[in-house]
């Protein structure tokens, strides 16, 4: 009894030791996230999950790492749950030493003080063409590089459209995108796809039609903007455009034009290197604005941005860790990896070089337009989330245009007060 | 007893290390359920903006975030459609499985192989399943279409139209949760003895007699049971629905669910505080039905 009574008691202490000693554990690693002494181990997180440890660009983070004397641990995150983790972290004093967020995310982690200013850090961006460094930009500073650029375009079937007897070419306006799609429906095929989803990628891919129209984010109820609405909406109810729309995120649109029977895709340059394995001839257009001309289409792609540390002894490998990635070279090979444009005029010249096909990309990235420009910066996602919804009101035909974007007005002015 | 408490030393050793037995669940339960549940009703009741969220000092603004829910116009779409989905979801998951439960009751040949095939749902990780059934429901190239054009019928937009979306993720849900409700009920009809049923007979009572005089009351402490947990599970029901129609379009599939989540993580700028408020009254609907179970099971403890 009596020693049965001690071995237990003795248990319980070792238990309450493990305990004691795991939560000091715990907590000391949580304190100090790169409490490690100069070398040691920097942490980068992007939004590529859909490259493992062995892809050109873990192992071009890898090599900046050796260069810049450290060890870099990488890890991947879907895009839409990035915002919220480098909140948390930034929260919890752990932020990664290098973050790659997606562009519009910028001036919401700057506001938040999750990011260090290129003061700071001493990033040069003098290279970076200015309507892409813009997003990164609030209050007059500057919160980091854009690695690379995409857009959105018309892609077409070039079967297709020769079948219907459209050309191309003479798509220059929204009346002959009309008239394209009403002939391509003629024929038995189908008309457009893009995607409407209730998430910040359906306002992506309806900025084009929105812009287009000479509307500004700043009233969404405008003449234009209804008249880009009501677009979207004919179509649908025509059947140009599949219902399916509404469901579509970018990937499940590029899905619907790579089965064949669509005429125009809307759809961003980082579906390049999958447009070549549809095994059909396609072309590439740029979307057209209301009167004519080309609509200026929103910028995405990512921003290289160093969070602010405790130690602001880190930022020094930092920052070499985020010049290695910008370089010239590794631009280069990194936006060929990602099918993107690259930021700056001398890494576009020698992609247009090697692959002249992306000079109509490199083109629209250069007429492309931030989402928090205009002086919106952190106003964007308020007036985003309205805008969305309007979008899937009108096409779900549960409100006209007119009375969606009303409502998505109040809302947007009730959230931005 | 008595006895202990006259040798004091080893009374008081051995209560130390009860002590010590109890702290590791102590702990867990503080880090794990007392601390986050604190943390999402200090989020309700600040004004969290995301600057506040990294840095501190959000200020207290009492029952704000939920006057402010309340106040929008999604609440009242929002809590229809929780309670619809909820109770469709109940109503069939539990038809279909007593219904499921008591045929495979039998013991035909097969009916093993066959109760196993009928897991395959709730063993597929939901991701799967939802993203199956908005592959089948799509109203362009899905194979339900296919099938209503194959029969003559026009073809209809599941997942789109404001009509359907809630009838679509509801049927998703229902296909879902069956297995669950199969395999609670029959383990509970295998509780009731045989020779209730031999009894029942012998006085002259028909399948359909038998059903409603023996099977359903006496399985009703493990319908209780399987209905509460149907019910909490189906109150947080977030990826089936976020994954085929993103609570949408036009709010017509949201839940307070999907709702919070919205809120929280489903725009670039998440507003934690009112997605918190919209959690936390999920959890006190949960907990008052889990109150009202306690009490019935109380009460059935009593009149037996």
């Amino acid at each position: 009894m009596r020693s049965l009574a001690t071995s237990r008691r003795a248990v319980g202490v070792t238990l309450a030791v493990l305990v004691a000693v795991t939560s000091a554990a715990c907590s000391r690693s949580d304190n100090s996230p790169g409490g490690a002494a100069a070398g040691g181990t920097y942490t980068i997180w992007d939004p590529y999950p859909q490259f493992d440890n062995s892809s050109d660009w873990v192992k071009l983070l890898t090599t900046c790492g050796s260069q810049a004397g450290v060890s870099v641990k990488r890890t991947g995150y879907d895009t839409t749950d990035l915002t919220s983790k480098a909140l948390l972290a930034a929260q919890q004093g752990n932020s990664p030493d290098v973050l790659i967020v997606d562009n519009p995310v910028v001036s919401t982690l700057a506001e938040a003080g999750v990011l260090a200013t290129t003061e700071d850090t001493k990033l040069d961006t003098s290279a970076i063409s200015p309507n892409l460094v813009a997003a990164g930009q609030v209050g007059g500073k500057t919160y980091g590089v854009p690695i690379g650029a995409n857009t959105l375009a018309l892609y077409y079937n070039k079967a297709v459209l020769a079948a219907a007897g459209v050309d191309p070419t003479a798509v220059t306006d929204w009346a002959a995108l009309t008239a394209a799609l009403a002939k391509v429906t003629a024929t038995g095929k189908k008309g457009i796809t893009f995607s409407a989803i209730g998430t910040e990628e359906g306002s992506f891919q309806f900025l084009p039609w929105f812009w287009g129209s000479g509307a500004q984010l700043s009233t969404l109820d405008s003449a234009g903007g209804v008249a880009a609405l009501s677009l979207w909406t004919d179509w649908l109810a025509k059947k140009y455009a599949p219902n399916s729309v509404i469901n579509n995120t970018q990937t499940t649109s590029w899905q619907e034009f790579a089965t064949g029977q669509y005429a125009f895709a809307e759809n961003g340059t980082w579906q390049l290197a999958n447009a070549k394995k549809t095994g059909f001839e396609y072309g590439i257009i740029p979307i057209p604005a209301k009167e004519g001309g080309t609509a200026p289409a929103p910028t995405g792609g990512e921003f290289v941005t160093i969070p602010v540390q405790r130690q602001s002894d880190r930022y020094g490998t930092a920052r070499k860790l985020v010049d290695c990635l910008t370089s010239s070279d590794n631009l280069l090979a990194t936006d060929t990896t990602l099918s993107y444009i690259a930021p700056t005029e001398a890494v576009q010249a020698a992609q247009a070089a090697k692959n002249p096909e992306l000079r109509v990309w490199i083109d629209a990235v250069k007429a492309a337009k931030g989402r928090t420009g205009d002086n919106l910066g952190t106003k964007y996602p308020k007036i985003s989330e309205p805008l969305w919804k309007a979008v899937q009101s009108a096409l779900s035909g549960s409100q006209s245009p007119q009375a969606a974007l009303s409502s998505a007005q109040s809302a947007a002015a009730a959230a931005t007060k | 007893m008595v006895r202990r408490r006259s040798r004091a030393p080893g009374y008081r050793a051995q209560q130390w290390a009860a002590w010590a037995f109890l702290l590791p669940l102590v702990a867990y339960l503080l880090a794990f359920y007392a601390y986050p549940l604190y943390r999402n009703l200090d989020l309700s009741l600040r004004d969290y903006t995301v600057r506040s969220f990294v840095r501190g000092g959000a200020p207290f603004t009492g029952l704000a975030n939920y006057r402010r829910i309340v106040d929008d116009p999604t609440f009242v779409p929002a809590l229809t459609h929780t309670v619809v989905f909820t109770l469709a979801s109940l109503v069939f998951q539990f038809g279909f499985g007593l219904a499921l439960a008591v045929f495979f009751h039998q013991h035909f040949r097969l009916s093993a192989t066959l109760r196993a095939l009928f897991l395959v749902p709730w063993l597929l990780p939901l991701i799967v399943s939802a993203s199956t059934w908005s592959w089948m429901l799509n109203s362009e190239a899905g194979v339900v279409n296919t099938v209503v054009r194959a029969a003559g019928g026009d073809p209809v937009n599941w997942l789109t139209s404001p009509g359907w979306s809630l009838v679509s993720v509801t049927v998703a849900n229902v296909w879902i949760g069956i297995p669950f409700n199969l395999v609670l009920l029959y383990s509970g009809l295998q509780g009731i003895s045989p020779q209730l049923y031999e009894a029942a007979a012998l006085d002259g009572a028909g399948g359909w007699q038998r059903f409603w005089r023996l099977t359903l009351p006496l399985l009703r402490p493990v319908s209780a049971i399987t209905l509460l947990l149907g019910l909490v599970y189906t109150l947080k029901v977030l990826d089936v629905i976020w994954i085929m129609t993103r609570g949408g379009p036009a709010d017509s599939s949201t839940t307070f669910a999907t709702w919070s989540y919205q809120l929280g993580f489903g725009s670039l700028l998440p507003r934690f505080g009112p997605g918190a408020a919209v959690g936390n009254l999920l959890i006190v609907a949960a907990l008052a039905f889990g109150l009202v179970y306690i009490r019935l099971q109380r009460r059935q403890q009593g009149a037996a």
